[in-house]
């Protein structure tokens, strides 16, 4: 075999290795999402969407769970998404190149690498000590809005780029303030982008269970929480409370939980991926 | 009308500034809790001693069995993804063609929203007792498992930013490997790899940072036992675990129990931040050479 030959050899070999590599990860996840099916599709029925936790795996179910997590996703979409729009419209179009813009920039990239679990400890002292909240779903929320703000903020600022410069000297030329070109021109044509960002930074928080068991969400909530002062409990927390049980029957409640959880994620990222999709297809600048 | 715009952009900086309190807050909690923890129990007890029984009668405040389980954990994360993530990387950019690249790419981010909560459910009762098939002594809570599956979750994160690293090399370089006569092989770790090698170097750390701050995969898979050992097979305990452990617990609030938690996050802290800012100084400082 000559040299040329023994090198088109390993460059194929790369070739079906890299291919190998990209479906490894897909392959085992889907491995895992049928074997979550298997375990937990017949679980599901209208009794376990609709009854309260219990001690006992086969009467126990999941309302407190889900409407803990849609309160959650409603309470920190309300927090974070004015918080972090206006944050990423001053940074993009109202600061200046300063030192202290700049220190803002560094210090959003570093508040996106924070682990979560820190959020937690940060909640723990601010919300339900020092306020004095409790592990209430106020608590819970504020956590995570301060979790997905920098993820809010920099989508925000991507969508902001997007739009051309063209479209502020116009509206800037018919007389229109820096304000009135934001709020008419910039913030319109960028929705889409923006919404798509706090979506999916929304589905994060949906997926959240660490900080939240950190500032003390129970596992065993025997009511649906019905204002934000309530205590709680949410999908990934009340996952995790039967996963580290030994009894299988709450095993298979977990992997019962988990479809319904995967289901939320998912629809909240179709939302997203579908708003880009619609966003790129209107605008042509 | 120029006061209200006045007053508008004064709120906009607000929301801006928030940020700031936020990484102020963060820092003064941590210090505050932190301090009152070192006072009663010394720096170099805690650096030094070989265990951490905090909850116990007996009490040790050595924090290096809990660092010893978060590097387990994320070096056999890394082991997993860094080799799988760097040839899809390379893959995607010198060989598959653009419309498999533009299908495949979203599957592959998939990985990362799937909650890290599944990630363990999966860890513990699907890949442990498949591993325990062919090794026998692996136990019930293992570090191998959990890093296994937390290496797969990050897989996206060093593919896809070590394919921007890749992809932002100029394609003269390129061209010029294979007007040498190159295979694609050969170009790709001849040529490209290290012409990007400051971007790949800033997804492994970022991806390294991410795993030292996961939790739920390793505090279900894992076991909760902080143990100062690199055996991958017997239940251990990272710092994230254990502010979880904590937290479920009824230790009273003020309690050097309690406080052990603002200390080990500190830790955590402090080790997450020195990765990211690491990674900015990289990217700072070596990426604006094709400009």
């Amino acid at each position: 075999m000559t040299n040329s030959e023994k090198n088109r050899l390993k460059d194929k070999a790369f070739q079906v290795f890299g291919i190998f590599c990209t479906f490894i990860g897909l392959v085992v996840l889907a491995i895992f999402l049928i074997d979550i099916i298997i375990e937990g599709v017949g679980r599901i029925d209208w009794d376990f969407l609709t009854s309260l936790p219990s001690r006992r795996a086969g009467r126990a179910g999941i309302l407190t769970a889900w409407a803990g997590t849609i309160w959650i996703l409603v309470l920190s979409a309300l927090i974070a998404f004015p918080l972090g729009i206006a944050a990423g419209i001053y940074l993009e179009e109202y600061a200046k190149k300063t030192k202290l813009s700049n220190f803002l920039e560094i210090n959003i990239a570093n508040l996106a690498g924070v682990p979560s679990i820190i959020y937690g400890l940060l909640g723990l002292e601010l919300f339900v000590r020092m306020m004095n909240l409790g592990g209430i779903l106020l608590a819970g929320a504020l956590t995570l809005s301060l979790l997905i703000l920098p993820i809010v903020i920099v989508t925000t600022r991507e969508a902001i780029k997007a739009v051309p410069r063209t479209i502020r000297d116009g509206s800037f030329a018919l007389g229109a303030s820096k304000w009135q070109t934001v709020w008419n021109q910039v913030l319109p044509a960028s929705i889409g982008g923006i919404l798509t960002g706090v979506i999916l930074a929304l589905s994060r928080a949906v997926g959240e269970a660490a900080p939240l068991i950190v500032i003390g969400a129970l596992a065993y909530v025997p009511f649906v929480p019905s204002s934000p002062m309530d205590e709680f409990t949410v999908l990934p927390i009340q996952i995790f409370n039967w996963t580290s049980r030994p009894q299988a029957a709450f095993l298979t409640n977990a992997a019962a939980a988990i479809i319904i959880l995967l289901l939320i994620t998912f629809l909240l990222n179709g939302i997203a991926v579908y708003l880009r999709h619609r966003q790129q297809k209107k605008i042509k600048w | 009308m120029r006061v209200q715009e006045k007053i508008i952009e004064g709120l906009l900086w607000l929301s801006a500034a928030i940020t700031i309190l936020i990484t102020v807050s963060i820092i003064w909690v941590l210090l505050s809790e932190s301090i009152k923890f070192f006072s009663e129990v010394s720096i170099v007890r805690f650096l030094t001693e070989k265990e951490w029984t905090p909850l116990f009668a007996e009490k040790k405040f050595g924090i290096m069995p809990l660092v010893a389980g978060t590097f387990l954990t994320t070096a056999i994360a890394i082991a997993v993804a860094l080799p799988i993530g760097l040839t899809i990387a390379i893959y995607l950019n010198e060989y598959a063609h653009a419309r498999f690249k533009t299908f495949i790419k979203p599957l592959l981010e998939v990985l990362a929203t799937i909650p890290t909560v599944v990630y363990g459910f999966f860890a513990l009762t699907v890949v442990t007792p498949f591993l325990q098939s062919f090794i026998p002594g692996l136990a019930g809570f293992n570090a191998l498992s959990a890093g296994i599956v937390m290496g797969i979750m990050i897989i996206p994160m060093i593919s896809s930013l070590s394919e921007d690293a890749i992809s932002a090399v100029p394609r003269s370089l390129r061209e010029a490997a294979y007007g040498m006569g190159s295979t694609r092989l050969q170009t790709a770790f001849g040529v490209m790899v290290p012409a990007s090698s400051s971007g790949i170097l800033v997804s492994i750390i970022l991806a390294i940072s991410r795993a030292v701050g996961e939790t739920m995969i390793v505090a279900i898979a894992a076991g909760q036992q902080p143990r100062l050992t690199l055996n991958p097979l017997v239940p251990i305990e990272t710092i994230t675990t254990y502010i979880v452990q904590v937290s479920m617990g009824d230790v009273p609030h003020g309690s050097l129990e309690y406080r052990t938690i603002f200390a080990a996050g500190m830790t955590l802290f402090v080790f997450t931040f020195l990765l990211n800012n690491l990674s900015f100084w990289i990217k700072k400082k070596y990426q604006e050479k094709y400009d």
